[in-house]
């Protein structure tokens, strides 16, 4: 058995590894929706939400069958690369990812839906071309939503329990996050000792997750709300 | 001659249209509202295309839909003021006319002369509505115009402030020396300002 630190640091690593993993992709792809006018729309809207409707364990499935070493995606891995995520920590970060996607997403695309286009044409007037519009009016302005998608894709990746039991396995030390380090005390005659303790942690990150978000946010969104 | 303009563009039920070639340098154009002014003055900023016609401030070709002229509204060099000010709620009010500015040395002439000088550490929620129109104003003059475009300068300002607003608006038209259009929905207010009146 691992001990409490080494489950709680493998925790953190995994939801700040699948968060960073996943903010980008949900920007390019809350950008599309917010903004973009294409057919499939409505269809890639739908794929994006599927993580949040679909049992975890399905998932885990999915990218199991994805990612094998046989499989469409994980063959041609670890061919070029040497590559696998199977029964790695990579491939937690990567199943919290996935499960976080939909969330991401969500957040991002509201603010960006709430940023006044009116203002970057404003900025287009005054000489800024697309890419300086984007940076220093677009990306500014729906900043507090990008930081609320991390926060939940963070809670989110934190706790992961389906898709990445079923991907991954429990591999004490390597895939053991907190999740799975409680069930698998909870398996054990007297683990509750361990249980309580590491129950009592997961509120505390998340509750710090929250709080730091939330400043943040304010801190983002100085001047934002009010034109 | 400083603009030839003549647009015409529909949009959804109501189509907006309008033509005129203007020798004066202050041209209002009036009309009552709901009938497409701002549009207009998008169309001469590139904010919007012109399903026909064409856009030409200062002899420079903005827009000629026949010839598939199209200056995207970045490279337009438009000083444009919007009713609603329209200021970066994330900068401060400095930032704000630096936006655009090409010689951050002239801002605390423009500053000076706008009445705004004092205001520079503020945010723009912090403003009256007022000070926000003069702060647009500002901003939209350091970005090195050729052209300005003044949407309903003068709305929802009590008598007194009118009066200031509209000595401000013949300075800054008699010292930039720029072509200035601006749209307005009285009468008086426009001949008052512009040599030019054009109808819509």
């Amino acid at each position: 058995m691992e001990s409490v630190w080494s489950i709680v640091r493998l925790s953190l690593l995994v939801g700040g590894v699948g968060t960073l993993a996943v903010l980008p992709v949900a920007f390019l792809l809350a950008y599309a929706l917010a903004r973009g006018r294409f057919p499939g729309r409505t269809l890639l809207d739908a794929l994006i939400h599927l993580p949040l409707v679909v049992p975890p364990v399905v998932t885990g499935w999915v990218l199991l069958i994805a990612f094998a070493p046989a499989g469409p995606i994980g063959g041609p891995l670890e061919r070029w690369f040497g590559v696998t995520l199977l029964f790695r920590w990579t491939g937690a970060a990567l199943a919290a990812a996935v499960m976080a996607l939909p969330l991401a997403v969500r957040a991002i695309r509201l603010s960006l839906e709430s940023v006044d286009r009116r203002l970057e044409d404003a900025a287009r007037t005054l000489g800024a071309g697309r890419w300086r519009t984007f940076r220093t009016i677009t990306l500014p302005l729906c900043w507090p939503g990008v930081l609320a998608g991390a926060t939940l894709a963070f809670a989110r990746a934190l706790g992961e329990f389906g898709a990445t039991i079923t991907f991954v396995s429990n591999v004490p030390g390597e895939t053991e996050t907190l999740p799975l380090a409680i069930y698998a005390a909870l398996q054990r005659p007297g683990g509750e000792d361990l249980v309580w303790r590491l129950a009592a942690i997961s509120v505390a990150i998340s509750l710090v997750a929250l709080l730091v978000s939330e400043w943040l946010a304010r801190r983002a969104g100085r001047g934002v709300h009010v034109l | 001659m400083s603009f030839d303009i003549d647009v015409t563009l529909r949009r959804g039920d109501a189509l907006v249209a309008t033509a005129f070639v203007a020798e004066e340098q202050a041209v209002a154009l009036v009309g009552p509202s709901g009938v497409g002014k701002t549009s207009v003055l998008d169309m001469i900023a590139g904010l919007l295309r012109p399903d026909r016609g064409h856009v030409r401030v200062g002899g420079r070709v903005l827009t000629d839909r026949a010839a598939r002229v199209e200056v995207p509204a970045h490279h337009r060099r438009a000083g444009y003021v919007f009713q609603d000010a329209r200021l970066f709620p994330h900068l401060d009010v400095r930032r704000n006319l630096l936006y655009g500015a090409k010689d951050a040395a002239r801002l605390a002439t423009i500053a000076a002369s706008l009445d705004i000088a004092h205001l520079l550490d503020r945010w723009p929620r912090a403003l009256s509505g007022g000070e926000a129109r003069r702060v647009a104003i500002g901003r939209a003059l350091l970005s090195d115009p050729e052209f300005l475009l003044l949407d309903e300068p003068l709305s929802s300002l009590d008598a007194l402030r009118r009066e200031e607003a509209m000595r401000l608006i013949e300075r800054v038209r008699d010292d930039s020396g720029l072509p200035l259009l601006l749209v307005t929905h009285d009468e008086r207010e426009a001949e008052r300002l512009c040599a030019r009146v054009v109808r819509m």
